[in-house]
This record gives C-alpha cells, structure tokens and sequence, in this order.
C-alpha cells in the first residue's frame, strides 16, 4: 500500500514538476544520472529548462566522435601473428612492452574524453554498451581493435540498436573476443552464438540450447584477416544448410539470425530494463518497462525514444534512497573531476585508479561485464575510492603534487624496471587528479577555505555535491575545507 | 612467534588487549575453525598436477606435455607429483595432504566465469545463484557471529565463495587496513537500498580496522613473489584469531601454449606458499586448527593441442591440506579410457561433496541446507 501510494504520489508531483523549471536541484539530479556529476555552470544550463525541454537538450548535444584527438597508433597496421612468430625475442620482447604503452594510452585517452566531452551522456551511453558487448583486450591484445570497437559504441551509442547490434557482430575485436574468429563449419564454436542470445539481446532462458547450436552454424566463416584485422567473411568454412532458430526455419545466416532475434520481444524488454538499472532505479518497474519497450521496438529501436522515456521517469529527479544508484568508478572519478572543474593532471594515473576501483577500461572481467550496483562496492574498492578522493583533498595535496611530477621524470636509479614503473604506476594513481578546493567552495558559495562554514552554508555545500542528505554533519566551526572533505568522504557521494 | 602489539594505552588498546592478551583464547575459541583456500585461476590441468604416469594413454595424448619419470615424484598406486610440488612430498609423508581426485559436476560448463561462478556459488550446472556458498554457510550459522569478519580476500577484487551478503573483506594489504579504516566515517542509523550497503561496507572497514591487528612477526620465511606475499598476508589474517576464513588465489592456470615452463614455475609456486603456510601457522599454533583447500575452475583436455599447450577441460584434482586431514588419495585415477565427447574426463565426485565435508565435518554446520541437497561427505577428515 505504502509503496503503491508513494509511486502514485510521485508520478502526480511529476506531472506537475514535468512543465516546470527544473531548478538546481533537480537539474543537478538529471545531470548526475545522465552523465556525470555536474560543476554549477552545467547547473546554471539545465535549471530553467523544464524536465522535456532538459532531456532535448541533452539528446540534441550527443555526438558520434571523440572531441579527443585519438593516439597516434590507432592507425597503424596490426602485427599479424605470422609476423610475430618470425621475429626474434628481443623484437618479441619489444612488441610486448609497446602494447602495454598502447593499453595504457587508450585508457588514458578515454578517460580524458569523459572529462573532457560535450555530451557526457554519449560517454554514459558508449561506456553502458561496452560492459554489454563486452570484449577485453587482454584477450583481444591488439589495442588498434579495441580503439575502433570503441568508436563504433560511440558512433551507435544512441543510434539504432538494431545497426550496432549488426555492427557488432562484424566488429573484429568482438570475433576474437568471442572465438568467432575461428568458428568454422563442421565443429562450430558457440561462444558467439550463446552470448549473442544470453548476454545481449534476448537474455537468459529465452531460447533453447539447440538454438545456440543452430545459430552458431549461422555464424560459421565471420572471421578476421589476421593481416589487417578487418572482418572477412570466409565462405568457404560457412554453413549454408538449413538451420532452426527460435522456431524458424531457413538456410539463415548471421544477419538472417540477429533479424530474428530483433524480432522477438524479449530483446527490447531486455535492453530496456538493463538501461532502466543504469538510469533509473535498481529495481526496474515491470509495467512501464513493458510500455517503453513496445515503444523503443516499434521505432525500429531508435536509441533515443527509449532514453527520452526513461530520463523522464520520475524517479530520475526524485531524492530517494531506494531509487539510489551506486556510481561506477568511471562515473565516480570523472564526476568528481567535473564537480570541481578540476584538472585531470595524469590522465594514465586516473585509469589507474579507476583499475583498483574494480573497473580497469576496456577489460572487463568477462563477456558479462561489470556487475555494477551494490557489487562495485566492497572493503578494497571502497578503500580504493575513498583514498582516490582523500588523495585528491588533501591539504597538501598541491605540493606533494608537484614534488610527484619531480620524482616520476627522475631515472630509475637503482631499482629494477618493474618496480620502478610500479612506483611511478602509484605516484600517477595518488596524483592524476589536481584541484582548486578555494575556486570549488566558492563556485558553490562559500567564501574562505579555512574558516568556519555555518550550519546553512554546509548544508548548501552538501546540496550541491550529493543526491541525498549527508550521513553525517559537520561540527558548528568546522572550516570549509574539512566540510567539503568530509561532504565528498560521506558514503553519499558514491550515489547518482 | 612474537606479537609487537603492546597492550598499553586507553581506549582502542582494550579491543587489542582483548584480541590479542589473555582473553584471546577465549575469544578465538568462540571462532570457527579456519579454513583456508587456495584459488587456481585459469583452469589447472589436472593430469600434470598428479600425474598418472604408469597408464600408456597419457603418454600416448601427451606426446610432448607428459612429464618423463625424473620429472615427478611417485606416490604410489601408479600416481606421481609433478616435480614442481616436490615440497609438499613432507606433508604427503606425514599424512597432512589428501588428493581427491576426478573432482567436477555434471554437465561441465567450459567458460571460466560461469565455470568458477558454479563453483563459488556450489550451484548445479543451469541453476544460477547469487550468493557464494561459504555466505549461504556463514549466514545459516550463528558460530560466525563472534569473529571481526566472516572472511578475508587478499589479492582479488571478487569475493567469490563469500559474494553476496557475508561480512567478507576484500584486501590487498591488512596491516594497511587499520589506517586506511580512518577513511570510513561512523555513519549510524538506518538506510536502505544502496545507502545500506555502503554503510554496512563500512562498519565492516571499521570494525576489522580496529579489531585486526595483523603486527604478528614470523620466523619463517616466506616465498618471494606476489603469491608468497598474499600466502604471508594469510598467515597473518589467520593469526588475529578472529577471521575464520581466507581466500588465496594464483593466477595464471590458463595454459593454452608453452604450458611446461608456466605450469611448472606455478605449482613451484603453490608448494612453496602451502609449506610457509603450515610454518607460519605451526608457529601460531594454528596449524592443528587449519584446514587448506585448492580449486580451480575447470581441468584441461587430455589431448594436448598443437601449441604445447591444453584447451578448457573439466575434471581435476583438489588437495587438501591440515593436521586433521585423512591423507591419502580419495577418488581413482584419471578415467583416461572414458574421455566423454567432447574429449574431457568425467567426473567422479562432485565438488559439492568437498564442499559439503567441509560443512559438516569441519564446522558442524547442516550441509544440505547450504548446498540445497545432500552431497558426500567425504573421508577427507581424521575427525
């Protein structure tokens, strides 16, 4: 009953609230969900807008590039496995350590674009489908590959699903990932075909294990030119014999099978609740997670209609604890970043951290992906985000800055390679981000850094930095600093 | 064994004083008995790990792969340790290792994270559950409630067996955690959703911040090496008294290529930390009180493939190690003759049996409640 009533109440004050002004506040909530946590000028943006007109505005800045100038080897050719067999182990040796410069650069580099972009929903919306189509550059090695899946998330991030989902089965780093690349007539390989149906359109327990057979026969000869690493498709190892899928009969191939299951309607249901855990509330509400779904299905599933839909549900601009979501570590540190217009001085340290945080870009743990939720927070993760920000506001933290910029130019000295590129590896993680704290409390209104701030002025200060109230406050003559320390340490700030 | 904690001061030193001074007996006798495993992440093979190396189709599937007899150390009844494990031949000897053998379940799932995740969840193949077996223990129990946390996980970001809802701890330094508890406010009152877990995340940091101190300074000698340092952070863990559960994990078991050399420097590795580990705890006077279980996700195909190497598997082999342990083999060799389709060994018991040993034999605890069924047990135990 008492749920029941509060939903009805909630969806009435939306009704109202949909044709009024945002106001910071709410403005402040949208934003954070939508994207990252916002600084006061992206508030001042979004506060007249009513929530329709917000959610426009948002859908009208998305882009499909990276503003990011992408590293100088993503165009490079690829180094065949043929080549690498032929080299001696020195040049072996040598093309290790150069992927894992380029490992690192590509995490820097996205890590960046978060920071830097335009639209920070089109960073939200390529990050939610790289933890869908889920591939890992451990298993994929070539960092070339991983760049371009990338960009073709970021192209297709609130395009069609139905052209990224086609996109995707081409797309060269996911046939490694998945073993398509050798999955060929006669023995095929099901890894593909499984996850295609369990992880990323229909969901578990939605077809048969005779489906996946026949739709991995489907799959037969979509492979990769291990010169160039771009999709061939090699007929001569595809099945072109009739196969049965979800019931159908046909001489299908894989586009014939990705048609099918866009045809089935537990694929947009599917899709839609994921993106409602993402944006939304935890819990997906069954009744118009059905109605967004018919909608997102029946626009040829246009991205776009159903994030319109679901930025406008009413709890995305509701102060609620049980619509409460936990911030990714990207959505952590790249908020914190904005929030404070800050600077993300080693960008390479930033990615760092975000590993220890249990979210190392571009690896994910395995094709399901990060968890996400109530799983991104444990004792070490927790630690790991607390000593990231603790880092970031420490009083000294400029000096020590700087006297860690010094330390990581200097030669290694006595120490191994390894452990030297650990030490620099920790200065890089302590250090990535550099802050103004006197230039943030007065961008959110308060004056002097070591004075006292009054009950009113930190109640302010924790308005404009947290989606619910503090778990704490601060003593009546804490000074502003150790407020806006404490406000950023409460276990709310890990909350969107 | 000395212990540097000074029980002096006011305040917190009257939690260390009642861990660590005269009341620790006490205080650890309300404690499970610790249990402590040892993560193979990757898939270890089996075949090369006890190696049955009197039968002619291991050789014959392994024409380059199968360890030659100066390579091994035999341990009767036609199987041998690979060379690597040497070390643990003393603890063969005085009948503190038991190798069960043929270890799987049903219908195998050849995916590492499905794999690993039937495993630490003890479901069935197509059953998928939320909660790691030793949470379903630990929350079924009321013995674990006197301990600091239910577990400590060093040197992973996942908490496994202890995932979903267990007051386990995921850390890769403990000594660091009492400063870094410093970080964690005392947030009281209630909350829900997402709020509640973060704050029962950090009333865990605070609590074991102020109630662990793992200062303990051994005598022996760890192995160098990351795994010889988590080995020590577990001897550590183990000796507050206060966890009853620690989790290890060696990676690196994913041995598609060149397997010979990496396999070899792993299990160098792991007999290495199980024999630091039996001295650092013997120090602690623990070790008659610890039990050591390996697992892995899967074991590897018997045929080796084209790159000196061995693709997913299933069956394989657990050791298990402590005072208390039976010794011997359970289980029977390698069904070499009985590969199934898809060329992989059949299972012949099901981990769950291990597992329900460890429930019911180890900590008193009703095991078909935990595992949903009746599994085992198994004569893995002198008690």
């Amino acid at each position: 009953m008492h749920r029941v009533g509060l939903v009805a109440a909630l969806w009435l004050s939306a009704a109202v609230a949909l044709a009024q002004p945002l106001g910071a506040e709410r403005a402040k909530l949208l934003l954070t969900r939508a994207g990252f946590a916002p600084s006061a000028d992206e508030i001042a943006r979004f506060a007249p807008l009513d929530a329709h007109a917000a959610v426009e505005r948002l859908l009208a800045e998305v882009r499909t590039t990276a503003q990011t100038p992408a590293p100088g080897w993503v165009d490079e050719p690829i180094v065949s496995p043929r080549a690498l067999r032929a080299m001696s182990d020195e040049q072996r040796k040598a093309e290790r350590q150069r992927a894992i410069r380029q490992s690192l650069e590509l995490r820097a580099w996205w890590l960046r674009e978060m920071v830097d972009t335009s639209s920070a929903l089109t960073e939200r919306m390529t990050l939610f489908w790289h933890n869908h189509f889920v591939s890992a550059q451990p298993k994929v090695r070539w960092a070339q590959l991983m760049y371009r899946q990338n960009a073709l998330l970021r192209r297709h991030a609130l395009g069609n699903f139905g052209a990224l989902l086609h996109a995707v089965a081409r797309d060269p780093a996911m046939l490694i990932y998945l073993d398509s690349a050798t999955n060929r007539r006669g023995a095929p390989n099901e890894n593909f075909a499984r996850e295609l149906m369990e992880l990323f359109t229909l969901g578990e327990g939605r077809y048969s294990e005779s489906d996946v057979r026949e739709a991995a026969r489907a799959f037969t000869g979509w492979s990769v030119d291990p010169d160039s690493g771009t999709f061939v498709f090699r007929r001569a190892v595809h099945d072109d014999g009739e196969k049965t899928v979800l019931g159908r009969s046909g001489r299908f191939d894989g586009d014939a099978v990705l048609d099918l299951l866009l045809e089935h309607p537990a694929t947009a249901r599917f899709i839609v609740a994921k993106l409602w855990r993402e944006f939304v509330s935890p819990q997906p509400d069954a009744e118009r997670v059905e109605q967004i779904a018919q909608r997102f299905r029946a626009s040829g599933y246009e991205i776009r209609v159903a994030v319109r839909e679901l930025l406008l549900q009413p709890e995305v601009t509701a102060r609620d604890q049980d619509n409460a979501l936990v911030k990714s570590p990207a959505e952590l540190v790249v908020g914190f970043v904005r929030q404070a217009r800050a600077e993300l001085a080693h960008p390479i340290g930033g990615a760092i951290a975000l590993a220890a945080m249990g979210q190392n870009l571009f690896a994910p743990p395995n094709v399901r992906g990060w968890p996400g939720g109530e799983a991104w927070i444990n004792t070490q993760t927790l630690l790991a985000r607390k000593q990231f920000l603790a880092n970031a506001l420490a009083r000294d933290a400029v000096s020590k800055g700087i006297a860690a910029m010094a330390s990581m130019t200097e030669p290694a000295g006595e120490t191994s390679p390894a452990s030297d590129m650990k030490r620099r590896g920790a200065l890089a993680q302590a250090h990535a981000v550099r802050l103004d704290p006197a230039a943030w409390l007065k961008a959110i209104g308060a004056v002097a850094v070591e004075q006292p701030l009054d009950a009113a002025a930190a109640a302010r200060l924790a308005d404009a930095l947290l989606v619910l109230p503090p778990t704490s406050t601060p003593h009546s003559q804490a000074l502003a600093f150790d407020v806006l320390r404490a406000t950023v340490l409460d276990p709310v700030y890990q909350l969107k | 064994m000395t212990t540097r904690r000074q029980c002096l001061g006011v305040g917190g030193a009257a939690l260390a004083c009642w861990a660590f001074g005269g009341w620790a007996r006490a205080a650890a006798a309300s404690v499970p008995r610790l249990l402590v495993l040892i993560e193979l992440r990757g898939g270890n093979d089996g075949l090369n790990t006890v190696v049955p190396f009197e039968d002619g189709r291991y050789h014959d599937l392994r024409p380059r792969l199968a360890l030659r007899d100066d390579a091994i150390v035999p341990l009767g009844e036609g199987m041998a340790l690979h060379g690597a494990l040497a070390p643990l031949r003393a603890l063969w000897d005085a009948r503190e290792m038991t190798v069960i053998c043929g270890v799987g379940y049903p219908q195998p799932n050849l995916s590492h994270f499905r794999s690993i995740e039937i495993w630490d969840t003890a479901s069935g193949s197509e059953q998928y559950l939320q909660q790691g077996w030793l949470t379903r223990a630990v929350l079924q129990s009321t013995a674990f409630r006197e301990a600091s946390a239910d577990g400590v996980v060093i040197g992973a970001n996942d908490l496994g067996p202890l995932a979903g809802g267990a007051r386990a701890l995921a850390v890769a330094d403990p000594s660091r955690l009492a400063r870094q508890a410093r970080l964690v406010g005392h947030a009281e009152g209630q909350a829900r959703g997402a709020l509640a877990h973060l704050m029962r995340v950090e009333r865990d940091i605070a609590r074991a911040g102020a109630q662990l101190r793992t200062d303990t300074a051994f005598a022996t000698e760890f192995p160098r090496g990351p795994f010889g340092l988590a080995v020590q952070r577990a001897a550590e863990v183990a000796a507050t008294r206060r966890v009853p559960i620690v989790r290890v994990t060696l990676a690196g078991f994913d041995t598609h290529q060149n397997q010979l050399n990496v396999h070899a420097t792993l299990l160098r590795q792991l007999a290495d930390g199980v024999v630091a580990l039996r001295a650092a705890l013997t120090e602690a006077d623990l070790w008659r009180e610890t039990l050591v279980l390996t697992y892995s996700e899967f074991g590897r195909r018997p045929r080796e493939n084209a790159s000196g190497g061995t693709d997913h598997g299933a069956a394989s082999v657990m050791f298990a190690f402590g005072a208390q342990v039976a010794g011997g083999f359970i289980g029977d060799p390698p069904a070499l003759g009985r590969l199934d389709d898809g060329g992989n060994l059949p299972y012949a018991i099901d981990f769950r049996a291990v597992y329900a040993t460890v429930l019911q034999r180890w900590w008193g605890i009703d095991s078909a409640r935990v595992l949903g069924g009746r599994f085992g047990p198994l004569p893995m135990l002198r008690v």
